[in-house]
C-alpha cells in the first residue's frame, strides 16, 4: 500500500500537510466502517485503499463486513434495483429475510467506534445498536427516483443516523437528518490507476486476443443491467458500420451481486459471433483492468443509473476520452464537450463514439481536461480530507468551524 | 527584493488554511421565481457556496460562469441574458455576503420585471437547481513568515486552500473587508505600495494557481 508521502508529487506537499493537521483533531476517536463485501465493487475498493491511510494518519480505523446468505443478498439486490427506480416485486417475506439477517449481524458484530460509518443499504439496520456514539449512513447508490416502499422502509433507519452522505445533489431528499455531498475517489497509486509499462499493456492485449492497432472502445463494469452492456453493444454496432473497431466489455463479479452471471450470458448472446467484441468476465485483476483502459482509444460508460461511476474517473485519470451517460455522479466528472461527451441514448452514445474515433485531436483535448479535473477533485487525498471533515462536523453544528 | 536588506515583520504572518464540506439541503428550484425565493431564504453559507465553489473545483481553468446561479439559468433555462448579468456581478465590490445576495436578488427581480414570461419557463426534471451549503473548517498551518522572503517561500509551497482562505474567505465571508496578505504587508512590513497592489487584484478573474504566481511575482519585484 502507498504511503502518504508518495502522493506529494501528485497533489503537492501542502495537501498532505493539511491532512496531517486535520487528523490531529480526531486524536483519540475510533472510526468503524461497516459494509457488505470485502472484495468487488467500488465501496470495498475505496475502503481497501483508505483504511491504511487513515491508520497512517493515526486515526484509529477499523473495517468490518456483515454476513449474509444468498437470500439476504437477493433481497438487497432487489432493494438496490428498486432504489434505482426499477420495478421489483418485494414481498413481506423479503423484508422479513432482510431483518432476520440484520438481527443476526447486530448480535454478532461488535459496534465500538466513536463514529460508526455504515455503507449502503445492506448493513443499514445496524443503527439499532446506536448508543451515545455517532453514526453516519453513506449512500453509494443513485436514489434520485427510488421506489417509495423500499425508500420508506430504509428511511425508518436513516432517520436515526446523525448524518447521511450522498454522491450527488440529485440524490438528496428533503429530510431532517443532516446530509453531506461527498464524491468517491480513485487512488492514483493503486494497481488500477498507476502508470504501466508498455510491455505489460501489450501482454494483456495478447492474452485476450485483442488487436493493438485497431481502435478499441471499452466499458469496464460489473455485468449488471444498470450498466447497460446490451446498449453498449448496440452503440458499437452503429459505430462499426462506419469505423472498423473493437469492443471490450470487461468486469468481474462482487459477492453481493447474484445477478452477474445471468447478465453476462445475455451479453454474450447479444454479441453473437462478432470476433471484434471481447466479453471478459475477469477475476479481480486491477493491473489487467488498468492495461485495458490504457490500451483503449475511447472509454464508454453507458449506465442507466449510476451511484457515481468511478470507472469514468479512472479513465479520465489516464487521459482517455470518455463517452458516458448523464446519470448519477457522472455529470460531476464530465462537463459535456469540455472533459468528455455525455449521452442519453444508444444513438447519442454511438454518435459521440464516432466523433471521438474520427477526431483524435479533439479526443485528446477532452482527455487532457478530464485528467486535470480528476486531479483537482476526485483523488483519494480529497476523499480522506472530506471524511475527516465529515467526522469533525459531527461535533460542530456551525457553518464556520475554527479548529 | 532578494538583494535588498530584508525587513523583519513587526508580527509574523501565520498561514491558516480553510477546508470545506458541502452540506446538502434537499431544497430545489425549477424556474427563475423559485430560484429567487431560494436565494432570499437561503443562509449566507449557501450563497457563499454557489458564488465561490467554482474557484476551488476548477482551479486550472473554469469552464463555467463564475457562479452557479448564472450557470444554471443559462444551461437549464436558456435565460442567457440573465445568465450574463449574474455572471458579471463584480463580487469584489461587495464586502459582505448580505450585500452580494442583495445584488443577486435585485438582478433577478429586475429581469423578471422586464421579462415576466421567464417565470413560466421550467427546467427539465433532471436539471433542477440544488441548493447546497458550504461548511468551512479553518485551521492554522505549520507555516509562519517573519519577512517577505519567508512569505514568498511559503507561498510557493503552501496548499492552494490557504491562499484561497486569505484572499477570498477572510475578505468576504469573515468580513475582514480586505485580504489578509495586504493587511499584513501594510501593518507589519510597512509596504503600503505592495499591499495596495495586491488589494487591487480582482482574484475572481484568476485561476488559483495563476493568483499564487501573480502574488509571488509582485512580492519578488517589490
Amino acid at each position: 500500500m502507498a504511503r502518504l508521502e508518495e502522493y506529494i508529487p501528485i497533489v503537492g506537499e501542502g495537501v498532505v500537510a493539511d491532512l496531517k493537521a486535520l487528523a490531529e483533531r480526531l486524536k483519540g476517536k475510533t472510526i468503524q466502517h461497516i459494509n457488505s463485501t470485502a472484495v468487488g465493487g467500488g465501496v470495498a475498493e475505496i475502503l481497501t485503499r483508505m483504511v491504511p491511510l487513515f491508520q497512517e494518519l493515526n486515526i484509529n480505523t477499523r473495517w468490518d463486513v456483515i454476513k449474509g446468505g444468498d437470500k439476504f443478498f437477493e433481497v438487497t439486490k432487489k432493494f438496490h434495483n428498486a432504489l434505482h427506480g426499477r420495478a421489483e416485486e418485494i414481498t413481506e417475506a423479503d423484508f422479513a429475510a432482510f431483518m432476520e439477517t440484520s438481527i443476526d449481524n447486530m448480535n454478532e458484530m461488535q459496534s465500538f467506534g466513536d463514529i460508526v460509518y455504515v455503507h449502503d443499504p445492506q448493513p443499514i439496520a445496524l443503527i439499532q445498536k446506536k448508543s451515545d456514539n455517532k453514526w453516519i449512513w453513506r449512500c453509494h447508490v443513485d436514489v434520485s427516483s427510488p421506489d417509495r416502499t423500499v425508500w420508506e422502509f430504509l428511511y425508518s433507519f436513516i432517520a436515526r443516523y446523525d448524518a447521511a452522505v450522498f454522491s450527488s445533489p440529485e440524490f438528496s431528499p428533503k429530510m431532517a437528518v443532516r446530509q453531506f455531498l461527498i464524491s468517491p475517489s480513485i487512488d492514483p497509486l493503486s494497481d488500477k490507476n498507476k502508470e504501466l509499462p508498455e510491455d505489460v499493456i501489450k501482454a494483456v492485449l495478447e492474452k485476450y486476443h485483442i488487436e493493438k492497432d485497431k481502435p478499441i472502445i471499452t466499458q469496464i463494469s460489473r455485468f449488471d443491467r444498470l450498466k447497460d452492456p446490451i446498449g453498449v453493444i448496440e452503440a458499437y454496432q452503429e459505430v462499426k458500420k462506419y469505423i472498423d473497431c473493437q469492443l471490450i466489455l470487461a468486469g468481474g463479479g462482487a459477492t453481493d451481486d447474484p445477478e452477474g452471471v445471468k447478465v453476462y450470458e445475455e451479453t454474450k448472446e447479444k454479441a453473437g459471433n462478432d470476433k471484434d467484441i471481447h466479453i471478459l468476465l475477469m477475476p479481480q485483476d486491477d493491473i489487467e483492468i488498468n492495461a485495458l483502459q490504457r490500451a483503449s482509444t475511447v472509454i464508454i460508460q453507458k449506465s442507466l443509473k449510476e451511484g457515481f461511476g468511478l470507472t469514468v474517473a479512472e479513465a479520465l485519470w489516464k487521459g482517455k476520452p470518455v463517452v458516458a451517460s448523464a446519470v448519477g455522479g457522472i455529470p460531476l466528472q464530465i462537463k459535456h464537450k469540455y472533459s468528455g461527451l455525455l449521452c442519453h441514448s444508444v444513438e447519442g452514445a454511438a454518435f459521440a463514439l464516432k466523433q471521438l474515433l474520427n477526431s483524435p485531436a479533439y479526443a485528446k483535448k477532452l482527455g487532457k481536461n478530464g485528467k486535470e479535473h480528476i486531479k483537482n477533485n476526485f483523488l483519494i487525498t480529497r476523499h480522506l480530507k472530506d471524511y475527516i471533515l465529515l467526522f469533525l462536523s459531527l461535533y460542530h453544528k456551525e457553518d464556520v468551524v475554527y479548529l | 527584493m532578494m538583494e535588498k536588506e530584508i525587513k523583519k515583520a513587526v508580527k509574523p504572518f501565520h498561514f491558516y488554511t480553510r477546508l470545506y464540506l458541502s452540506e446538502l439541503t434537499g431544497l430545489t428550484a425549477s424556474n427563475v421565481s423559485e430560484l429567487l425565493a431560494l436565494i432570499k431564504e437561503a443562509g449566507d453559507s449557501a450563497i457563499y457556496h454557489h458564488t465561490h465553489r467554482f474557484l476551488l473545483q476548477h482551479q486550472y481553468l473554469s469552464p463555467e460562469p463564475p457562479n452557479d446561479f448564472a450557470y444554471w439559468v443559462t444551461a437549464a433555462l436558456n435565460e442567457d441574458r440573465l445568465g450574463e448579468k449574474l455572471a458579471s456581478i463584480d463580487t469584489m465590490k461587495y464586502l459582505t455576503i448580505r450585500d452580494l445576495r442583495e445584488k443577486i436578488v435585485a438582478t433577478i427581480e429586475a429581469y423578471l420585471k422586464a421579462y415576466p414570461n421567464a417565470a413560466k419557463r421550467f427546467a427539465p426534471e433532471d436539471e433542477v437547481f440544488y441548493l447546497i451549503k458550504c461548511v468551512s473548517f479553518v485551521l492554522p498551518t505549520a507555516y509562519a513568515a517573519n519577512d517577505l522572503r519567508e512569505f514568498v517561500e511559503i507561498l510557493k509551497k503552501i496548499a492552494i486552500d490557504s491562499i484561497y482562505f486569505h484572499m477570498f474567505e477572510a475578505r468576504l465571508r469573515l468580513e475582514r473587508k480586505t485580504n489578509d496578505f495586504s493587511l499584513w504587508i501594510e501593518d507589519s512590513i510597512g509596504d503600503k505600495g505592495l499591499a495596495s497592489k495586491i488589494l487591487k487584484l480582482d482574484p475572481y478573474t484568476y485561476t488559483l494557481e495563476d493568483l499564487r504566481k501573480t502574488i509571488i511575482q509582485m512580492v519578488e519585484k517589490s
